[in-house]
């Protein structure tokens, strides 16, 4: 039984304020952001049956539904990093599709740059739990993070590829071309290729303009069934494709590490949506680095494997380019707690419900997004559209 | 060197045995009797085909640099910008993430593909560190 169709998403909204918001802690980012979303929709907190969600403690659904009084039919509190949010639609779609639960409430809330100067544990993950690989053959060696990481793919992709210092910034200025265009945007001052090139190095072949911000915000998007999704406000966005996958945790679990799983997840979701990658109006993916979008557009048959480069010259993603991208002003310079993933997909519903100003892509009808979470390790990819 | 700062490995019962040999300045890799092939990081088990069937050999310890990067700021404790983080892969197939030493970290003095070999940094009177340098 295919999930196209079955459900939409109904409502989606930030945190009042996102960017740097010192007085809130992440489970207070996670209770706003779902008030907000659930206002958006129309949609009393007695209704929610079902919760998603991760980064608020090891039994992330649990403590955020005692959190917010909600007693769910259905938890799914699935971790894989800033894709979590696009595999959760998929999973509520799931089950909402098989009658286990009706509204489901997806949250975020994470506050990256404030967590650097509260005291207490910040945790560390896999990197420090001495028991998992990475901590035996990675963290001696001064690997850990996504700088660390995420450099070395985008360094073998160059080398493999050809992929110049010049492309990557290609998307760092056309990203930041749509932030000036966004008031929420953290990052709004002109950027130029030149600019990037000259900028510091913070994990060569990285500039710093070729890695996102790291800042404090939350995000919720309420989905429900086919049955009730002309009942509320806002104009219905139908799930019309969805896919995930994982294909490492670790650099070195990849055959190659210029490839990602978005090359699965996202034909799972073509496959399901029966569109093709003409029939996409905007795209929003997950740029916690240039590098990323560019490696996820090869990945998601935008262009063939290694053109990356060259398909996001000559400012092909920015306004008014032939490829609308992270339109929202992207990780790079919009905003970017960690697990940037709902962004994108708060992001792609706004667009499709018109909704996004002097940004607004003309007759949106279709938007494919793309989460990243891990280092290049797990995706989420959904085709979301209108009425 | 109770003074050594930077994050030092836990070998667990899997890869008690790359740890030992690392201590005799040996590179020792799991080996997959079924497949004919070297396997990383240590499991029981081969990855490919879930063998148990699992022997320990010896490598040479030469290779290339599948890749690399130049970290400009520290991402774990002890180390000291910049330094350059490795993936090198064996002349036997497997690869392990190291670091490149022996070489100013600049970016023009090192590319992909580069020849390496090992070299050995005792780290404590318990632990040494695989690192490689230009062969």
């Amino acid at each position: 039984m295919s999930i196209k169709n079955k459900v939409a998403i109904v409502g989606a909204d930030e945190t009042d304020h996102i960017g740097i918001v010192p007085n809130m802690t992440p489970i207070m980012m996670h209770a706003q952001a779902a008030r907000n979303a659930l206002r958006d929709a129309g949609i009393s907190k007695s209704e929610v049956d079902a919760v998603f969600t991760c980064g608020v403690g090891g039994m992330a659904t649990v403590q955020l539904c005692e959190y917010l009084g909600i007693v769910p039919k259905y938890l799914d509190s699935t971790m894989t990093g800033g894709s979590s949010f696009e595999v959760y639609v998929r999973h509520a779609a799931a089950a909402i599709a098989q009658g286990l639960c009706s509204v489901a409430l997806i949250t975020h809330g994470e506050t990256g740059f404030s967590a650097r100067n509260r005291r207490g544990p910040r945790g560390g993950g896999f990197m420090f739990d001495t028991s998992l690989p990475s901590a035996q053959f990675e963290a001696p060696f001064g690997v850990g993070g996504p700088p660390s990481n995420y450099a070395m793919a985008a360094m073998r992709h160059m080398h493999q590829y050809g992929t110049t210092s010049e492309q990557l910034a290609e998307i760092a200025v056309a990203t930041r071309k749509w932030a000036q265009l966004n008031p929420r945007a953290m990052m709004r001052d002109p950027l130029t290729i030149d600019d990037v090139l000259s900028s510091r190095w913070i994990a060569y072949p990285f500039h710093i303009y070729d890695c996102c911000l790291v800042t404090d915000a939350g995000g919720a998007v309420v989905v429900v069934g086919a049955d009730r999704a002309r009942d509320f406000a806002k104009k219905p966005i139908w799930v019309l494709g969805a896919g995930e996958s994982s294909t490492h945790q670790s650099l070195l679990g990849m055959d190659d590490v210029t490839r990602t799983p978005a090359r699965y997840s996202g034909k799972a979701a073509f496959e399901m949506a029966g569109v093709t990658h003409d029939d996409i109006d905007v795209v929003e993916v997950y740029d916690s680095f240039t590098y990323t979008a560019l490696v996820t557009l090869e990945e998601l048959g935008f262009c063939e494997k290694g053109e990356g480069g060259p398909f996001v010259s000559n400012q092909r993603t920015a306004p008014g380019g032939d490829f609308p991208m992270n339109t929202n002003g992207g990780g790079l310079s919009y905003t970017h707690p960690g697990m940037y993933g709902m962004f994108i997909l708060i992001e792609a519903v706004r667009q499709l419900r018109g909704d996004c100003g002097a940004r607004q892509v003309p007759d949106a009808r279709l938007a494919l997004v793309n989460g990243t979470g891990g280092l290049l390790s797990a995706t989420g990819t959904l085709i979301l559209g209108r009425d | 060197m109770a003074d050594y700062a930077k994050p030092l490995p836990w070998p667990s019962p899997e890869s008690q045995p790359f740890w030992d040999a690392c201590k005799r300045h040996e590179l020792m890799l799991p080996y997959c009797a079924a497949c004919s092939e070297f396997f990383f990081y240590p499991r029981q088990f081969c990855p490919r085909c879930f063998s148990w069937d699992i022997e320990w050999r010896r490598c040479s310890g030469k290779g290339t640099l599948y890749t690399f990067a130049i970290q400009y700021r520290p991402q774990m404790p002890g180390f000291t910008p910049p330094y350059v983080t490795a993936i090198v892969q064996l002349e036997e197939g497997p690869r392990l993430m190291t670091n490149l030493i022996g070489i100013h970290p600049a970016p023009e003095n090192i590319r992909c593909d580069m020849a390496v070999e090992v070299t050995w940094e005792d780290a404590t009177d318990e632990i040494t560190l695989p690192l490689f340098k230009p062969a």
